[in-house]
């Protein structure tokens, strides 16, 4: 995934870095990409230095140090030897960032993606959540945290089977 | 923007009442693991006591850029009478509906903190502020479910809810405490007014345990000492907790 705004013409090494990154697993959700996750903000090119920045989906998130060192080996692979990978919490990460693409290979994992996130406002009640099964609305939060700080635990009532969902965040 | 001496001071002050409250709290949450009553939610006290420890780790890392201090050694080797936390986290767990309730109360007060800090002058603090807001607004909507689903559930769980409440209530004026210097901060707009999130969270509070939940709220709050003065509870928590770091302090990975 580029970012809204990358230019047109991209430096080939620039584009190969990308393409490098977006081959780097979630660790805790393999089947899509930190690229694919929008945890990626900003890789620039210096040189023979490349920077790499990139932000949390959660500030606690235990997988963190695993990311960036994810990041490193992957930029040392392509033979770069001057490496930085930043951290950044602005803009804080949204799941609208996940992509399209990330969001359909979630749901053929059976995890729900996320509703869209919108801004602002403390609610007391969830956004809803479809099956990623059978595509049923009728679905019914058995617990608002489940195996990792992103995800929450479903029951469909349709089909019947439980299921993870993503935090629309 | 540049802060004066006494700005970064209280500014200081500030950061590690922040992350104090946030350290002791997710240590009680975390004493839950292999304990809560079912599985689900002895992985969710989990999840929100990791995430209390990420807020903690943000607010101590902006302590660091302003003078240089070391997260862990701040959380790992300081003693009560150098914690700044309030007494309503120290307390011990309880029963479930004392953790509940507690929860509540201090996710409701941290979303709505969060939520006025979002607008700090100071960057770095908007910055944290909006992270975190994403985060705590899960812990709020499930600790206010459990609330619900606890007063308005059998004759015991009642009991223990409202009992647990007309405990906790009373310390909980002790959140809202200003730190010295914090006015100044206040007028630079560095930090919210905590008096005017005072007001937002005892309106929340009465629509939630009052109108929705049907609890009693007879209780008055009492600012009480200052954040230095703790409880007996609060030294044989950090003994625990900090046990690991103090028998290994070169430690470069536990």
């Amino acid at each position: 995934m580029e970012k809204d705004g990358e230019p047109s013409t991209i430096d080939p090494q620039l584009s190969t870095i990308w393409a490098a990154l977006a081959q780097v697993p979630d660790p805790e959700i393999p089947v899509v990409s930190i690229v694919d996750m929008g945890m990626v903000r900003e890789v620039e090119v210096d040189g023979g230095r490349v920077s790499v920045t990139f932000t949390p989906t959660f500030s606690g998130c235990p997988a963190l140090h695993v990311i960036r060192q994810s990041i490193e080996d992957a930029v040392r692979a392509l033979g770069v030897l001057d490496v930085e990978v930043r951290s950044t919490l602005t803009p804080p990460w949204t799941t609208d960032w996940i992509n399209a693409d990330a969001r359909e290979r979630l749901r053929q994992y059976g995890i729900a993606p996320p509703a869209p996130a919108g801004e602002g406002l403390i609610t007391l009640e969830a956004e809803p959540t479809r099956c990623p099964r059978c595509g049923s609305l009728n679905v019914n939060l058995t617990a608002s945290f489940g195996s990792t700080l992103c995800k929450r635990l479903y029951v469909c009532g349709s089909c019947r089977e439980p299921f993870e969902g993503f935090k629309s965040v | 923007m540049t802060l004066t001496d006494i700005q970064k001071q209280a500014l200081i002050r500030k950061l590690t009442a922040l992350a104090d409250d946030e350290i002791i709290l997710a240590h009680r949450g975390g004493e839950w693991t292999g304990h809560a009553p079912i599985l689900e939610e002895d992985i969710a006290l989990a999840n929100i006591a990791q995430d209390e420890l990420g807020h903690a780790m943000l607010y101590l890392g902006l302590r660091r850029d302003l003078d240089g201090s070391d997260p862990d050694r701040l959380a790992m080797f300081r003693k009560a009478a150098e914690y700044t936390n309030t007494r309503l986290v120290e307390l011990p767990r309880g029963d479930w509906a004392t953790t509940m309730v507690r929860q509540f109360l201090y996710d409701a007060y941290e979303a709505l903190w969060l939520e006025a800090a979002a607008r700090s002058t100071y960057t770095p603090l908007a910055e944290v502020a909006q992270k975190a807001l994403r985060e705590e607004k899960f812990h709020l909507q499930h600790t206010a479910l459990w609330v619900e689903r606890l007063a308005l559930g059998t004759t015991e769980s009642t009991t223990r809810t409202q009992k647990a409440l007309e405990e906790l209530w009373p310390y909980t004026a002790q959140l809202f405490q200003t730190v010295e210097g914090e006015a100044e901060l206040v007028e630079a707009g560095i930090l919210p007014d905590i008096a005017a999130v005072r007001g937002r969270w005892g309106a929340l509070m009465v629509r939630h345990l009052q109108d929705k939940c049907a609890l009693r709220m007879s209780r008055e709050a009492f600012p009480g000492p200052s954040r230095e003065n703790h409880t007996e509870h609060l030294a044989p928590l950090l003994a625990t907790m900090q046990k690991v770091a103090r028998e290994v302090p070169n430690a470069e990975v536990w």
